[in-house]
Parts: structure tokens; C-alpha cells; sequence
């Protein structure tokens, strides 16, 4: 590839592409990249000063550890550990969701696939459509209805709608019409196999990619999702960390001047909070950049 | 590479019905199971709500048939217009940038042919993704703030001494497409990416025969077979858009009510509901706002021709 590509440089036309066009572009990336990557080293760093130093300090020097225990001592201490409650609550939702989301989209996208039945064809269109609709579309009328039931404030009026989950249908419905030839079904049921025994015994055992690419991207989105526990939990202690930010931030003197008190947040106690909120995320998105890609072009690489 | 694409790549298995739909008893009843949870779902979650908000759309505070009464009291709020005109303002500048910085950085890292450097310029530009929502509007505060921003420097330069200068009303739409923007536009780009990569190599090559700059090839034959994913990210960005909630309610939080609480459609529909308790004017404005992602969406599943439908 080399002495291809170097023989191919030779022949590039000079112009907007030749050596000053390149530098421009250059520039141009690098301008963008301190862009992304500025606030994302900023906010590690905050994390390790003092509310003073914050101020003081050369913006892109790390500050110290004891401060940065301080720092957490002061957000674990905060309303009597309401943070670890939060985080709590954060993983109860999304684990929660991502399991019944899991439960019940590997089946349907299956069966969506690979079975035949009378409403596939419109369950199909509809999981399209209300796939491409924003979730908190219907965060309001979701809660209306709730409202109706009773059930504001459970944690259920969180992880219920949030396992209503048509992507995660959707991507398992690609992957088994693409990737499991139904030869290999026909086969089974040749040997004998009930429709059941299909399933759990040729289909599932095949499914674990989808199973991880439906759980990074139903994860990801619930742990992330604020509008619906902002609207459907009224007590703090129900909330996730997502929403649990939003009293920390009313309790910070520097953006809320009427809140300085006992209870009151530093800057870096809150910016230690920001990373921890969205710490699970990050690692997962780390090590899933490919989901991403896989999930969003699923079935957009048709001509 | 990754099983969806290769899923995606393999030979497409013939849309025809499956064989043997004729021993269909045992065979349907099974589907039926299968989707159960699923349809369940839909109909708890998806239908229902829907169904239940043009219910209250159209009824009064007592249950009565109340017409387009609703819709015409919300619309002819004073707070509504202004509503309007702030998401649509935010809406052109994010889209114009989304779909402009996207393509041309998708493009310039695909011709990076170091591995390392384009490797890292994909997770530079994504990584900030995982903070969505409540954290990365939290971030932003930091950095607008001129007191403790990383880049106050670049702020007072602005003209910016503080915070409530940074965020009066004029800045915000700009504010939030740029909130927006670093949060959304790194996973496009790794999309664009690859979407880049599925165009044949021989193209490339040939085009390159025939004497094509790197900028003319990104325009004539990147760009064209790009449209169809820079739709997909427009449309879905336009409905995500339209949505807009956390970005202004934290910002009204953090500034003493600077920002007004009912700056968006949907923050404007939340106060109806738990200030005014008017759930029939909270469901009209939902609902106004549901029939626009509806349309978004039906147009593209319809038309796009992006997703197969089997």
C-alpha cells in the first residue's frame, strides 16, 4: 500500500489540495479537536482543586489529591449521602430496563424476522416509525397516563417506559433476517424441534451480538435519559444521578447565589459530580465505538 | 469488523415467505408469544399515551368535548411564539452545523491514512457522547463561565465578563447548538466514517486516474453518497431537535431564572402541566409537538428508503 500511495502523492494535483490547502485544513481539524477534547481535560482536572484554586489556578494544571478527596467527601457528604442513593437509583433503572428491554425485543425481533404472522408486516412499520421519534416525545403523555394508574413516583414509571425500547426490536430484527439463514430453521424443524426448541436451541445461541449491541445502546440511553425520571419522580430520593444533578446545582452558591448554607456545593464538588454521572457511560462508550456504527447503519448498507 | 456489518454485507436473504406457513397453527400461535412482551410495550407505552394526550387534546378539564379549544389557548399564549421562534432558531444553526462540520470532518479523517491519528481523531470527536443530556449542559456552564472557564481568555476577548452576560437571551440559541453539537456531532462523524469506507476503493482509485483533486473527489463522488446518511442524521436531529428540554430548564436553574422556564415548546408544555395543572393544555402541546416527529419520521420510513421493510 505504501509505494502505491507514495507514487500516488507525486501525481496529486497541486491547487486547493496542495500544501497550503492541506495546512488550512489542518488547522482547521486541530481547532476542532481542542474543541472536543478542552472541556473533557478541564473537567478531570477540576476534580483535583480547590474551589479557590479552581479560580486561581492555571486552568490546566492538575491540583492535588487531598483536594480531590475533599471534593469527595463533600459530594458523598452531601444531603447525608444522597448521591450514592442516586447512582444507586441510576443503576436500578437502567439494569432494570435493560433487562426487560432485553426479554422482550430478542424474541419479537426474531419472531419479526424469521416467523411468519398476520400483523408482522404493520408491527414491523410501527416499530420503524415510533423507533425515529424522539423518547421524550411522549414523556408527557406517558406521564398523563401513568397519573391515571397511580403509579407516579414508583420506580416502575421509569423503567417500564424506558423498556419500551423499538431500536433494540429493530436491530434484532436486522441481524436475524441478515445473519441467520432460515435453511438452518427448516433444518431444526426437520429434526423435529418444536418452534420453542427453534428459538432457544439454533436462534439464541446465535444472538449474542445483538443481545450486546441491544444492551449498549438501551444502557447508554436510560442511564442518560432525564427528561422521563425529571418528570415522573417528584422526591429526591427517588432520583437518578441525572437528575440528582440538578439539586446539586441549585445547591452551588456560584450559579445560585440564594443557596450559600451548610449544604451548600463548590464548583469542583460539582464538576466531581458531572464525571461521576457520567463515568458508567464513558467506560462503556470506550470500548463500544463499533456498536455505535453497527447499530446506527444496521440495515442502511441496503442500496 | 463488526457482525451488523457483516450481517449487513453477507447476501440479504430473499424477502419472499417463509416455506411452510401451511402447518401455521402451532407455528403463529409461537410468533404470537414471542412478540407478546414487545407488543405490550407498544401498546402501554407507545399507543396508548398517544391515544390518551389527543384524548385531553381535545377534551375540557371536566371530560368535554372541548374542539380545537385547546390548541387555540396554547397557541395564543403570549409565551408560546416566542417558543416557537427559539427552537426554530436553535434548529437552524445546530442542523447547519451538524450537517456542514459533520461531512467535512468525516471526510478530511478518512483521508487521514496515518491509523493511529484517524483512530484517535474518531474517539476524540465521539467521546464526548457519553455525556448527554444534565452532565454535558453542566460542563458547559463550567466553561461559560468566565470566572472559572478553561477558555475565559477566549470569553473576555468576546466580551464577556461574566456569566449572566454569556447567557442572555440572544446567546442561548448558539449557546445550545454548541452544547449540542460537541455532544452529538463525534458519533455522526464516526458514522459518516464508515459510511466513507463502504464506498468502493475502485471509485476512488479511478477517479484519481482521471486526474480528481482530493476536494473534487469529496465533492463529486463522497459527498453524493454521504446524502443519504446526512438526511438520515438531519431528520433525526431536526425531531431530537424540536424536543428541547434540559439544555434551557438548567440553564433557567443555574441563572436565577436569567433564562425563563418556559423558554422551549416542551418546557413550556411542562409547565402547563405541574404549574398550571392544565394537563388538557400540556397534552395539546405535546401533541403538536408528537404530530411533527411523527410526520418527520413517517416521511423518512416511507420515503427514505434507508431501512428495509420486509
Amino acid at each position: 500500500m505504501t509505494t502505491v500511495d507514495a507514487g500516488r502523492h507525486a501525481r496529486r494535483p497541486s491547487g486547493v489540495s496542495g500544501w497550503s490547502g492541506r495546512t488550512i485544513v489542518a488547522v482547521v481539524v486541530a481547532i476542532f479537536v481542542l474543541f472536543f477534547v478542552i472541556p473533557m481535560v478541564w473537567l478531570l482536572l477540576a476534580t483535583t482543586k480547590s474551589a479557590h484554586g479552581l479560580i486561581v489556578d492555571h486552568p490546566f494544571l492538575p491540583g492535588s489529591l487531598g483536594d480531590l478527596a475533599a471534593n469527595w467527601d463533600q459530594l458523598f457528604g452531601f444531603q447525608d449521602g444522597a448521591v450514592t442513593a442516586w447512582v444507586g437509583n441510576s443503576a436500578l433503572y437502567a439494569v432494570g430496563a435493560l433487562i426487560i428491554t432485553i426479554i422482550a425485543s430478542i424474541p419479537a425481533g426474531y419472531a419479526m424476522a424469521l416467523t411468519e404472522f398476520r400483523f408482522r408486516r404493520s408491527l414491523l412499520v410501527l416499530t420503524l416509525i415510533v423507533m425515529l421519534i424522539p423518547n421524550t416525545a411522549l414523556v408527557l403523555p406517558i406521564f398523563l397516563e401513568l397519573n391515571v394508574v397511580g403509579l407516579i413516583g414508583s420506580p416502575l414509571s421509569v423503567i417500564l417506559p424506558m423498556s419500551f425500547f423499538p431500536f433494540g426490536v429493530y436491530l434484532t430484527y436486522i441481524y436475524f433476517s441478515t445473519s441467520v439463514p432460515r435453511d438452518l430453521l427448516a433444518a431444526a424443524r426437520l429434526d423435529g424441534c418444536t418452534e420453542l426448541q427453534v428459538f432457544t436451541r439454533v436462534a439464541l445461541p446465535l444472538a449474542a451480538p445483538v443481545v450486546a449491541l441491544v444492551a449498549f445502546f438501551s444502557f447508554v440511553q436510560s442511564w442518560n435519559n432525564f427528561f422521563l425520571p425529571f418528570v415522573m419522580l417528584p422526591s429526591s430520593d427517588g432520583y437518578p444521578v441525572q437528575v440528582g444533578l440538578t439539586s446539586l446545582l441549585a445547591s452551588t452558591p456560584a450559579f445560585n447565589p440564594s443557596s450559600a448554607g451548610a449544604q451548600s456545593v463548590q464548583l469542583p464538588t460539582l464538576a466531581l459530580a458531572t464525571v461521576i454521572s457520567v463515568l458508567p457511560v464513558l467506560i462503556v462508550f470506550l470500548f463500544a465505538q463499533r456498536f455505535l456504527v453497527a447499530g446506527m447503519t444496521a440495515g442502511g448498507t441496503k442500496e | 469488523m463488526t457482525v451488523m456489518d457483516e450481517a449487513a454485507r453477507s447476501a440479504v436473504i430473499p424477502r419472499g415467505r417463509p416455506a411452510g406457513r401451511g402447518d401455521g397453527g402451532e407455528r403463529s400461535a409461537m410468533s404470537y408469544a414471542f412478540i407478546a412482551l414487545y407488543a405490550v410495550l407498544t401498546i402501554a407505552f407507545g399507543i396508548l399515551p398517544a391515544l390518551y394526550a389527543v384524548y385531553l387534546a381535545f377534551t375540557d378539564g371536566d371530560g368535554r368535548f372541548a374542539g380545537i379549544a385547546n390548541f387555540t389557548k396554547v397557541m395564543g399564549d403570549f409565551r408560546f411564539l416566542p417558543a416557537v421562534a427559539h427552537v426554530a432558531l436553535y434548529l437552524v444553526m445546530w442542523l447547519v452545523a451538524l450537517v456542514v462540520l459533520v461531512s467535512f470532518l468525516a471526510i478530511v479523517v478518512h483521508t487521514v491514512r496515518v491509523r493511529w491519528l484517524s483512530k484517535t481523531l474518531r474517539l476524540v470527536f465521539y467521546l464526548p457522547g457519553a455525556l448527554a443530556g444534565a452532565s454535558s449542559v453542566l460542563l458547559w456552564l463550567f466553561v461559560l463561565d468566565p470566572t472559572a472557564s478553561p477558555v475565559s481568555g477566549l470569553l473576555h476577548l468576546m466580551g464577556f465578563s461574566s456569566f449572566v452576560q454569556v447567557i442572555v437571551p440572544a446567546n442561548l440559541p448558539p449557546v445550545f447548538a454548541v452544547i449540542a453539537f460537541w455532544t452529538g456531532a463525534g458519533g455522526w462523524i464516526v458514522i459518516m466514517y464508515g459510511a466513507l469506507n463502504n464506498i468502493s476503493r475502485d471509485v476512488i482509485e479511478a477517479a484519481r486516474i482521471d486526474g480528481a483533486s482530493t476536494v473534487q473527489i469529496a465533492w463529486r463522488i463522497q459527498l453524493p453518497l454521504l446524502r443519504k446518511w446526512i438526511s438520515y442524521m438531519g431528520i433525526m436531529s431536526l425531531a431530537a431537535g424540536t424536543q428541547l428540554f434540559v439544555e434551557p430548564q438548567l440553564l433557567s436553574q443555574a441563572s436565577n431564572a436569567v433564562v425563563p422556564n418556559d423558554y422551549s415548546l416542551n418546557q413550556l408544555a411542562y409547565q402547563y402541566a405541574f404549574q398550571q395543572n392544565d394537563f388538557n393544555g400540556a397534552a395539546a402541546i405535546s401533541l403538536l409537538l408528537l404530530v411533527v416527529a411523527l410526520a418527520l419520521s413517517a416521511v423518512f420510513v416511507t420515503r427514505g428508503g434507508l431501512f428495509e421493510r420486509g
